[in-house]
């Protein structure tokens, strides 16, 4: 239970975007993201400076390689997805060897890996290089509704205790089944869910308590914010050769 | 002197019935440091919820520094009086240390500055000044326990409460935990079934029973008067002998 990092999506390190202010990363996440979804499919030279742009990034993070392609690897659902588009699109077909491929499937299986590729991997950038509790504190300078990054914030606060608890009712269940019983304990785990349940709800009723306790009256204070090192002109610039091209690209179409 | 904390005649029942104070009655001076002792389900837990108004009692007043608890007054009563509750878990909401010891100062409508000199101090305070950026999960069970008295203490309370400091604590967090207390200038009640710990720490004692105080006098006389522990189901460790031990 005990170290420093917060998260396991986080990579430690002192890179210019490990510094960056929170709020000016999700600026340029979002326009970035935007950006790429703006682009036509049919632009395919466009995807390729989108990819230049978030290898840039990649290297300013100084992001081990490995790391992030293994973080990548989050989007394989829409992988799998867009690798069926092919096989199961209309229209006019094209022979691949064997294969018969629909042309707009083609294109289509294209848009969503080239699109869902790039902004998974922009959003890899941004929670390698920021802790979770800053990504809030940015969302909380960007005036995003202040209950909205409470409720993630006690989320992610309480997600580590509750699954602290289950997982002692898992070793008080596996203590006395004797044997590693899978479906016993699966089980067993669904009976007590109740029960988890109501302790949750308890907790929750004791932390109100202490949010009491401490001045709460229904709204979250505004905390005192550190000023963080603010680079608009640097995200700007990322975010300025994303839109170019977006624009161009979708001007020439 | 006006007492810090005045408690009279405080009586309350939860709504299935259960008669959890029945007229309690306390003071505590400014500077004093008193323990609240007592069984399970003496009414302990309910005193310090009504005490800050989360519970409210039917009969009885609660006046702290000479300020009566009511609806207008609630949040100077909040302030006047912090209380550290058993789980540092319940206590630490916040994504980070530092943000949490800011918590309560932010609620009082201080500026930046002030939130932030106050947050520094209470957590050079309890000795954890270099844990700021860090998640209140990965603490270990002393720090998480020092952090939570240091997001009340960044309030500046008058009167500090603390339920169960010591519970969970190994000997040397133990120690250091009562040390620290010692050394606060604050009025402390602190509510325990540690008895070594009370007498080590409060030179007065309340034992609350059945919803009233049974008892209320010096500790070491109250610990050493066997029958008085065993009408009100408490028990030192055993081998200990309160006589033997210079108190505070």
């Amino acid at each position: 239970m005990s170290g420093v990092h917060a998260h396991a999506l986080h990579y430690h390190g002192h890179s210019p975007l490990h510094r960056l202010a929170p709020h000016v990363k999700l600026i340029a996440l979002l326009g970035f993201v935007g950006a790429v979804v703006a682009t036509p499919a049919e632009a395919v030279w466009a995807f390729g400076i989108h990819a230049a742009v978030l290898a840039t990034a990649v290297g300013l993070a100084e992001l081990p390689l490995g790391f992030f392609f293994r973080r990548l690897s989050i989007e394989i659902p829409f992988v799998v997805f867009a690798l069926a588009m092919p096989f199961v699109g209309s229209g006019p077909d094209v022979m691949v060897g064997p294969l018969s491929l629909s042309v707009a499937g083609i294109w289509g299986a294209w848009n969503v890996l080239a699109k869902a590729t790039l902004s998974v991997g922009a959003s890899v950038v941004l929670s390698s290089t920021t802790e979770v509790a800053d990504i809030l504190a940015g969302f909380d300078r960007l005036r995003s509704p202040r209950i909205l990054t409470a409720i993630a914030g006690f989320m992610i606060r309480y997600l580590e205790v509750v699954a602290g608890e289950v997982q002692r009712v898992r070793t008080a269940i596996a203590a006395r089944l004797g044997d590693q019983r899978r479906l016993g304990e699966a089980a067993a785990l669904a009976s007590v869910s109740g029960t988890m349940f109501i302790r949750s709800y308890e907790r929750g009723e004791r932390v109100h308590h202490a949010m009491l306790a401490r001045g709460y009256s229904g709204s979250m204070p505004r905390m005192g914010e550190e000023p963080a090192t603010v680079r608009w002109v640097e995200a700007a610039a990322g975010l300025a050769v994303a839109w170019s091209v977006a624009l161009t690209a979708l001007l020439s179409s | 002197m006006t007492p810090a904390l005045e408690v009279s005649g405080l009586a309350l029942t939860y709504p299935d019935g259960t008669e959890a104070l029945r007229g309690v009655d306390l003071s505590v001076d400014r500077g004093e440091r008193v323990a609240l002792l007592g069984p399970n389900g003496a009414g302990k837990t309910s005193l310090l919820l009504a005490l800050i108004g989360i519970v409210h009692p039917q009969r009885g007043t609660v006046r702290v520094g000479g300020l009566e608890s009511g609806p207008d007054s609630l949040p100077e009563i909040r302030r006047r009086l912090g209380i550290v509750f058993q789980d540092p878990d319940d206590q630490l909401f916040m994504p980070t240390v530092s943000r949490d010891v800011a918590f309560g100062p932010a609620n009082l409508g201080l500026d930046a500055e002030e939130v932030q000199r106050r947050s520094k101090a209470a957590l050079e305070a309890v000795g954890m000044a270099a844990a700021g950026e860090r998640a209140p999960h990965h603490l270990s069970g002393g720090e998480a326990r020092r952090v939570a008295m240091a997001t009340v203490l960044a309030m500046e309370p008058d009167v500090l409460v603390l339920d169960e400091p010591s519970s969970n604590l190994d000997p040397v967090g133990r120690r250091e935990l009562a040390d620290l207390l010692a050394g606060l200038p604050t009025t402390l009640l602190v509510v325990t079934h540690d008895l070594p710990f009370a007498l080590a720490l409060c030179g007065r004692s309340v034992i609350l029973n059945g919803g009233v105080v049974a008892a209320d006098g010096p500790t070491a006389r109250l610990l050493a008067d066997t029958e008085l522990m065993a009408t009100n189901r408490l028990e030192l460790p055993y081998g200990f002998d309160p006589a033997t031990i210079a108190g505070p």
